[in-house]
């Protein structure tokens, strides 16, 4: 081992002498590598970090414009004229607009790690795995002609170890899929992560979301028959990748459920829109 | 040291002890992320990013390693690299790099790197160990980027999205090839690829290790 020598001299020179075994040695470069490494990870990920927000906002603007687009006539013109996208406060539990908050200032992923702004979901509610849900939601409502042609509702929930992010599109009636779309999730590639698959997603849209009062929307088991019963309301399964297709199904349930929009979707219904 | 050995150091990674085709090893990455050539290019650019700094940092170090936990210090620094990398592609290239999901963190597991560490740069100086980490990448790039191209341009027809040979369904005349865009197929151009160079190389190719018994072979 070459090692130099520089017999007295500073207490520099002497820890470099010292023999490369010497545990003094070994704590102390162990010491130096980790922070030398961690200063490089820590810096790089502070200096980089506005540039991935914005990477991941204009993810999230792209997976939303692409419900829009798979609107039923929603051709290029409607899109270029940049239909109005009307984006509402909804008190998730009343199913009330709640006026107080401005929807442009409204963090809704932040609210639902606060303790203030969000509930504890119990635990038998909680078949998308969130824990705590905000108080108040988001919707954005699309009208044409003062009909309600589309709204789009945030939703989450647990995949298969990680969270799926993305936006449900109902037409104005509230039981027809527009579009599902994740704008962030972790699942394996190749195969949970075919949630982004073109094909997979274009399946949703005409499905149905109840059946006489009853939450039938969801990723089937195989593959679904065309226009058999469950291809009413049902996409195929995804292969090898169970557990996504599941957590897709809760999510979608728990949201559209007593404790997400529904709620809010009934009191549309009654006021027409 | 002279330009010499930093040439040989260069060059000998690219085809003579390819880490790929030669030692075999970071196949896993290979088969995963060579479907299309544009997910294998920022492979290749981050392989080789981490390959040589880990390489350089690391035989910096070599005096004063202490051998007892070498290998802690030496994927501490890997890790850290992989870490930056990460996070430079989520900043620039951000589409491509939610493609390549994990397979950039995996770049730690990649046993290419710690292969040159251990046995190229724990042993020699700077230069040759920069030179020695520029070209296994470059050599585990060249062999990506091959086996991207076939998949991408017989798979989809085309090339770095564009169209290279027009496919049937859109009034061409190109059938694709489906089954390479399934990780298997890289599986069997890296297999010819390792064929072909050890036809043009015979010195490459091992000798077997079992002798198939000769009654055995009378009596086929």
């Amino acid at each position: 081992m070459a090692r130099d020598d520089h017999s007295g001299g500073s207490w520099w020179s002497r820890f470099r002498a010292l023999p490369n075994d010497d545990p003094i040695k070994t704590m102390a470069m162990t010491v130096a590598v980790a922070f030398v490494g961690s200063v490089l990870v820590a810096s790089s990920a502070i200096l980089l970090k506005p540039l991935q927000i914005a990477n991941k906002e204009a993810e999230r603007r792209k997976h939303f414009d692409e419900i829009i687009r798979q609107l039923p006539g929603a051709d290029d013109v409607l899109i270029a004229d940049r239909i109005q996208v009307e984006a509402r406060v909804v008190d998730l539990e009343s199913g009330e607009y709640a006026v107080s908050i401005d929807p442009t200032r409204y963090d809704q992923r932040r609210a639902a790690k606060d303790p203030a702004r969000s509930v504890k979901i119990p635990e038998k509610h909680d078949i998308a795995g969130l824990r705590n849900r905000e108080r108040f939601a988001i919707v954005y409502l699309i009208r044409q002609a003062e009909q309600l042609r589309l709204m789009i509702l945030p939703v989450r929930g647990r995949g298969f170890g990680s969270m799926l992010h993305g936006y449900l599109g109902l037409a104005g009636d509230g039981n027809t899929v527009v579009g599902l779309s994740f704008y962030e999730h972790g699942e394996t590639p190749g195969l949970g992560s075919l949630i982004d698959a073109p094909g997979w997603k274009m399946q949703w849209r005409g499905k149905k979301v109840w059946d006489a009062g009853v939450l039938k929307l969801g990723v089937g088991s195989g593959r679904i028959e065309p226009g058999s019963e469950e291809a009413r309301y049902q996409v195929d399964g995804l292969t090898g990748a169970t557990w996504t297709g599941r957590g897709v199904t809760n999510l979608l349930h728990y949201w559209l459920g007593e404790h997400g929009f529904a709620p809010y979707l009934r009191k549309l219904r009654r006021q027409g829109g | 040291m002279n330009d010499n050995g930093m040439t040989k150091a260069l060059i000998t990674p690219l085809v003579g002890a390819n880490p790929i085709t030669v030692q075999i090893l970071g196949i896993c990455s290979a088969l995963a992320i060579t479907k299309t050539l544009a997910t294998a290019l920022i492979m290749s650019a981050a392989v080789i990013a981490v390959l040589t700094l880990s390489n350089s940092f690391i035989s910096a170090i070599r005096h004063h390693m202490p051998r007892n936990v070498r290998l802690i210090i030496q994927i501490t620094i890997i890790c850290s690299l992989v870490i930056v990398v990460d996070q430079v592609l989520q900043a620039f290239a951000y589409g491509l790099a939610k493609q390549l999901s994990v397979f950039v963190g995996l770049i730690v597991t990649n046993c290419i790197i710690l292969a040159r560490a251990e046995s190229f740069a724990m042993n020699n100086p700077v230069h040759l160990s920069t030179m020695d980490g520029l070209g296994n990448g470059l050599g585990y790039s060249w062999v990506l980027i091959v086996v991207g191209s076939i998949r991408e341009l017989l798979g989809t027809g085309k090339l770095l999205g564009l169209v290279v040979l027009p496919t049937a369904s859109q009034q061409g005349w190109f059938e694709p090839l489906a089954i390479l865009l399934l990780p298997p197929s890289a599986f069997f151009i890296i297999g010819f690829l390792i064929w072909a160079i050890r036809s043009w190389h015979p010195a490459q190719v091992e000798t077997s290790e079992f002798q198939t018994r000769p009654e055995l072979e009378a009596g086929e």
